[in-house]
C-alpha cells in the first residue's frame, strides 16, 4: 500500500471518530479592542487590534480580526546588514464557526500585508466532544502562500520579487477532562514550507531566508593576516524546504480557593536540525471585580545545521545562515496581567465587560551569536565579540465587551 | 507504523460508536469549575494571539500552540 493511502486511512479514521462524537458550543459573542507594544533590541513594534465575534442564528458564529504592527527597527540585524527602517504590517482575518449537529467546524481566511511581504492563509478545523463530553478531538489544516520581495537600494518604493513560499499546517489535538477540577490536552502539528518560485530578476536563488539578512565570514583565511580578524558579510542562503514537528501537552487545574493553575510543555524539531523546548506555568486569581494573572515561561533551542556566527570564508558551504533566530539560544519570560470586570450583571445590551493591562519582560540570551558591531565599529577581533543579549518589554491594554 | 495507527483508529471509531450509554465519571452538573473562564488559558483570544505572534516571530519553534497561527511576513 502506498504511503498516501495510509495517510488517507489515517484521516478517514479520525473523521469517523469526530463525526460520532457529542455536543459542542459556539464561542462567546464578544468584542475586544487592544493596544499593544513591544520594545527590545532597538526594535519597537506597536499598534491597535480589534476582534469582533457575533452569532447568526443558533448554529453559526462569525468573527473579524484586524491587527496592525507599526515597526521602527534599528535592531542589530539591520545595523549590520541594512539600514534602520519604518514600516507597517496589517493583518486581517475573517472566520466562521458552524455548529452542525454535534460537530463544530471552523473556516478562516487571513491576509497579512507589508510593503515587501504578502501572506495569505486559509484554515479549516473540526472538533467534537465524545465519551459523555469528557474528551474532545480536533483536527485542522491550513495552507498559506507568502510572496516575498526585497527593497532595492534605499528607495522605499522599489522592490524586486524574491520568492513565493507555500506552507501547509496539519494539526491534531486531544483534550480530556480528568476530574471535576482538572483537564489535560495533547497537541501535535506538522508544518511544511517550500520556496516555489523561479529565481528573481537579480538571479538570486529562491530559498526560505529573509532577503535582508546576511552571514559573516573572515576577510582572510590566513590567521597571521590582520584581515583574519575582520568580518565581511554576504547574503544568506537557506534550503528551499523546511518541515517541522511540534508536540505539546497542556493542563489546567482549578484550585480550591477558586483560582486556576495552567502548565504547558512543548517539544519541537525540524529538518534544519533545530530542536527546541519550552515550558510555561501561569496562575490566575480573581479578587472581587479584579482578575490577576501571573506567568513564567522558559524557552531554549539548538542551532540550525547551517548556522554559524562566523564562517571561515565566503561560500564555505552550500547553505549558510547567521540569523540569530537559528542560533543556539534561550529566553525567559516573566509577566503579569490585571483585569477589572464591570457590568457583571449586565448593562443595557452588554452582558459584561472588562478592562485589562498586561506586561511581560522577555530576556534573550544567545550562546553563539556575537555582537558583530564591536568588530565593525570597534575593531574587536572577529569571533571574540561579546555574546549578544537583550531584554524586551511587552505590553497590552485592552477592553472586552460580551453581549 | 501508519498501518498500525490506522488500525487502532478504525477500531476506536467502531468502539466509540457503541458508547451512547457511556457514563461519564464527571457528570455535566459537576463541571461548574471546569467551565469557569479562568480555566481557559486563552480566555482572551486577541491577547493569546498576540503572545503567540510575539514568540513565534522570535523563535525557531512553531506549531502546536494554544492558539493557531496564520502566515505573516515578520521580516
Amino acid at each position: 500500500m502506498r504511503y498516501s493511502s495510509y495517510i488517507q486511512i489515517f484521516f478517514l479514521s479520525l473523521f469517523t471518530l469526530v463525526m460520532q462524537a457529542n455536543a459542542a458550543v459556539l464561542p462567546d459573542e464578544r468584542a475586544d479592542a487592544m493596544l499593544h507594544s513591544y520594545e527590545g533590541g532597538e526594535l519597537e513594534v506597536s499598534g491597535p487590534a480589534i476582534l469582533v465575534r457575533k452569532n447568526i442564528g443558533n448554529s453559526t458564529s462569525v468573527f473579524y480580526n484586524a491587527y496592525i504592527d507599526n515597526i521602527t527597527s534599528a535592531s542589530i540585524d539591520v545595523q549590520i546588514s541594512g539600514s534602520p527602517y519604518e514600516e507597517e504590517r496589517t493583518e486581517q482575518t475573517l472566520g466562521v464557526d458552524f455548529l452542525t449537529g454535534k460537530t463544530t467546524m471552523n473556516f478562516s481566511f487571513t491576509d497579512s500585508t507589508e510593503n515587501d511581504y504578502e501572506a495569505n492563509t486559509i484554515s479549516f478545523g473540526i472538533s467534537q466532544d465524545f465519551f459523555g463530553d469528557l474528551s474532545t478531538l480536533s483536527i485542522g489544516y491550513a495552507q498559506g502562500t507568502d510572496d516575498v520581495s526585497k527593497r532595492v537600494g534605499n528607495d522605499p518604493l522599489v522592490f524586486e520579487d524574491r520568492a513565493s513560499i507555500e506552507r501547509h499546517n496539519y494539526r491534531i489535538g486531544f483534550s480530556q477532562i480528568l476530574t471535576k477540577n482538572a483537564t489535560i490536552s495533547i497537541g501535535f502539528e506538522t508544518i511544511t514550507d517550500e520556496a516555489t518560485s523561479t529565481p528573481g530578476s537579480s538571479g538570486t536563488p529562491t530559498t526560505l531566508n529573509n532577503p535582508y539578512r546576511q552571514y559573516s565570514y573572515r576577510l582572510s583565511s590566513n590567521p597571521s593576516d590582520p584581515e583574519y580578524n575582520v568580518r565581511r558579510f554576504a547574503d544568506e542562503l537557506y534550503p528551499r524546504t523546511r518541515t517541522s514537528n511540534a508536540l505539546s501537552i497542556r493542563g489546567n487545574y482549578f484550585l480550591p480557593w477558586k483560582s486556576a493553575f495552567h502548565y504547558e510543555y512543548r517539544w519541537f524539531t525540524d529538518s534544519w536540525g533545530i530542536e527546541a523546548n519550552n515550558i510555561g506555568v501561569s496562575y490566575v486569581h480573581p479578587i472581587g471585580h479584579f482578575v490577576l494573572d501571573f506567568r513564567y515561561r522558559i524557552y531554549s533551542q539548538t542551532q540550525a545545521d547551517f548556522y554559524s556566527d562566523l564562517f571561515e570564508f565566503a561560500g564555505e558551504f552550500t547553505y549558510m545562515g547567521r540569523d540569530k533566530e537559528l542560533s543556539t539560544y534561550s529566553n525567559t519570560s516573566v509577566g503579569f496581567g490585571v483585569g477589572y470586570e464591570f457590568a457583571k450583571n449586565g448593562w443595557g445590551w452588554i452582558d459584561k465587560g472588562s478592562v485589562n493591562f498586561s506586561y511581560d519582560l522577555i530576556s534573550f540570551e544567545y550562546d553563539n551569536f556575537r555582537d558583530a558591531r564591536e568588530n565593525i565599529a570597534g575593531g574587536v577581533p572577529a569571533g571574540t565579540e561579546s555574546l549578544y543579549a537583550f531584554d524586551a518589554d511587552v505590553m497590552q491594554v485592552f477592553v472586552s465587551i460580551w453581549y | 507504523m501508519m498501518r498500525h495507527l490506522s488500525f487502532i483508529l478504525i477500531a476506536a471509531a467502531f468502539l466509540f460508536s457503541g458508547c451512547s450509554s457511556w457514563e461519564p465519571w464527571v457528570k455535566p452538573y459537576e463541571r461548574e469549575n471546569l467551565s469557569d473562564p479562568i480555566m481557559n488559558v486563552a480566555r482572551d483570544p486577541v491577547v493569546a494571539a498576540y503572545h503567540h505572534h510575539v514568540f513565534e516571530t522570535r523563535e525557531a519553534a512553531r506549531g502546536a500552540g494554544a492558539v493557531s497561527g496564520g502566515g505573516c511576513g515578520c521580516n
